[in-house]
């Protein structure tokens, strides 16, 4: 499969990156090599095959849905890029918000 | 006496339980050869008051009598793994000054075993590489050189840090991850036992997520006996680890001690003869077969018919899981963040600007193979090659206890060397890839030099959960190839 420009594009508002104009050709080529070489997968007969679920064979165990941990919002929103705010400034832990530019109006 | 930074783990633990040297004392060697070594950049933070405070504990324990497995060794760890308190960046620009506000279980394991923790290795960005090079915080050069050339070479990665540490003698052991060789290449490079756990075996709780199907925690150390001591405290079921094994941990260092190989079946996969790889790692590979030979092993050709799928299979598996998760690098709870004029451009500009060329390119190829329309054309395929993958080995494993098989297709290779195209970088990891895919143990033991004096490893890859049978056939491997060399001037 060859990628242009146009999906090179689509693909990276996807993922969330800004690719700048000039690099979407390279990339486009660059993306388009490792799909080619991916493609020698068509080569192997899946039909009627599992995909495969998990390498484990080992029946992992089920644990009860109970709260273990909590009331550590402080440390939680300590690496917070844009700073945090809290619900109650004096019991940091009560709860608080990670911070984003504005979004609506 | 010899010098303290020239024992193992083990030779460690044991010099300190006969009060020979105090677990301060210790740590104040080795903090000293990271100083000396700093140039070969192997880490991105050194924590030597963490590391002194840490040691002085250690001995107040040893003085109750509480001494764990590996009460006092002072131990690197790569900066995957999140500790508490101390910065954690995966080697990427987009986690740079993020303090994790929690200890992953693995490394919480080693100091509840009385390890000492001396700083966090450098490694390819979110253990994206081979090479070490797409480090946000710089390469990582290899203790080793070939003969009369004094180009600096690369270490191998992801765990390229924590590999070249222990080469140099900076510490006797570290950690690393391997999500397609990421444990086992850069220790082959670096003439050091690597070794790769069952998937399922070691808590992923805690660690930097790269691909979640196929990232397992392990350890690098010089001798076998070295990596199952580091083993057994990392192991355990971990709750926090839905993918943990609820297993109890076998005695590795036991197995490791007795290299006892009679009557075991050595699998000879054929088609791990492929072109490309070097005469030297072919003629070596035969060698080892032959010293398990000599030590009383059988070995049976085996085959693997869908070995050469395995790579671009990982190529499709390990982008995906990769675009999933880092997609929660968003500028929003930790890590950098860049301005935007909205929240969508506030995204797109601090994800460019905060990862690498590798690191987008993964992304990339895992956001297009997962997208509306072409999931079934590329990761559904690619899980169905991967149970061939999977039954190839159930098979073989029916005729064999255990496979040999070289671990890396050449020696360490220059900076630069193979940087022309990614596809060419991809195939380092050509022997080391199935096993992964598969969720296999593997290990890879130092067997030669070859003609530049380059070290060389082969890999030995054990039934799911029998690292004990892997690790007995990798002390004998050891043992019979007797490798004792060590970089120059280290």
């Amino acid at each position: 499969m060859s990628l242009d420009k146009d999906t090179v594009a689509r693909i990276a508002r996807l993922a969330r990156l800004k690719v700048p104009e000039e690099e979407l050709v390279p990339l486009a080529g660059e993306l388009s090599g490792i799909l080619a070489w991916i493609e020698q997968l068509n080569e192997v007969d899946t039909r009627d095959i599992e995909p495969l679920a998990s390498v484990s064979d080992v029946t992992l165990p089920m644990r009860a849905d109970k709260v273990t941990d909590g009331g550590i919002a402080e440390r939680v929103l300590a690496n917070a890029p844009g700073g945090a705010v809290y619900l109650d400034p004096h019991d940091r832990n009560a709860g608080g918000f990670f911070t984003v530019p504005k979004v609506v109006e | 006496m010899t010098s303290l930074t020239d024992l193992t783990v083990a030779g460690l633990a044991a010099a300190m339980a006969r009060k020979e040297a105090s677990a301060v004392e210790v740590a104040e060697a080795h903090l000293k050869k990271l100083d000396e070594h700093r140039d070969l950049n192997a880490f991105i933070a050194e924590t030597p008051d963490k590391a002194r405070a840490m040691a002085s504990a250690s001995d107040a324990r040893r003085a109750k009598g509480e001494a764990g497995l590996l009460e006092g060794v002072p131990l690197a760890v790569k900066d995957l793994f999140c500790t508490e308190g101390v910065q954690t960046t995966a080697a990427s620009h987009i986690l740079e000054g993020f303090v994790p506000p929690y200890e992953s279980t693995v490394t919480a394991n080693l100091w509840r075993a009385g390890a000492v923790m001396v700083g966090k290795t450098n490694l390819d960005e979110f253990a994206m590489g081979s090479s070490n090079m797409t480090s946000y915080f710089g390469g990582v050069e290899n203790p080793w050189k070939r003969r009369g050339d004094n180009r600096k070479l690369v270490p191998g990665g992801s765990s390229g840090g924590s590999a070249a540490a222990v080469a140099a003698y900076m510490v006797p052991g570290s950690t690393g991850t391997d999500t397609g060789g990421s444990i086992r290449q850069p220790a082959s490079f670096c003439g050091i036992v690597g070794l790769k756990p069952t998937y399922g075996r070691c808590s992923r709780w805690g660690v930097v997520a790269f691909a979640s199907s196929l990232d397992q925690p392990g350890p690098l150390a010089r001798t076998v006996e070295d990596a199952a001591l580091l083993l057994q405290a990392m192991s355990g079921h971990d709750p926090k680890d839905s993918t943990s094994a609820p297993l109890a941990v076998p005695d590795f260092a036991a197995a490791a001690r007795n290299p006892d190989v009679k009557a075991l079946r050595v699998g000879i996969p054929r088609e791990y003869r492929v072109e490309g790889t070097s005469a030297e790692i072919v003629a070596l590979w035969d060698k080892g077969m032959e010293m398990l030979k000599a030590s009383g092993a059988e070995p049976v050709e085996v085959s693997l018919p869908h070995t050469k799928y395995a790579l671009p299979a990982y190529y499709i598996v390990a982008p995906a899981e990769c675009s999933s998760n880092l997609a929660r690098y968003d500028g929003v709870r930790y890590g950098l963040r860049v301005p935007g004029k909205d929240l969508i451009e506030m995204y797109q500009n601090t994800r460019a600007a905060g990862f690498g060329k590798e690191v987008r390119r993964r992304v990339m190829i895992g956001t297009y193979v997962l997208s509306a329309g072409y999931y079934d054309a590329y990761y559904k395929k690619a899980q169905q090659v991967r149970a061939l993958i999977a039954r190839d080995f159930r098979q073989a494993f029916e005729k064999c206890d255990v496979l040999l098989t070289p671990t890396a297709p050449t020696a360490a290779f220059a900076a630069g060397e193979k940087m022309d195209d990614p596809v060419t970088m991809y195939l380092n990891d050509m022997f080391t890839i199935p096993a992964s895919m598969a969720g296999l143990p593997g290990i890879s033991v130092p067997v030669g030099l070859d003609e530049d004096g380059l070290p060389l490893g082969l890999q030995l890859i054990g039934r799911s959960f029998d690292e004990e049978t892997m690790l007995r056939a990798a002390a004998a491997l050891e043992k019979a190839a007797g490798f004792s060399a060590r970089p120059a001037g280290y």
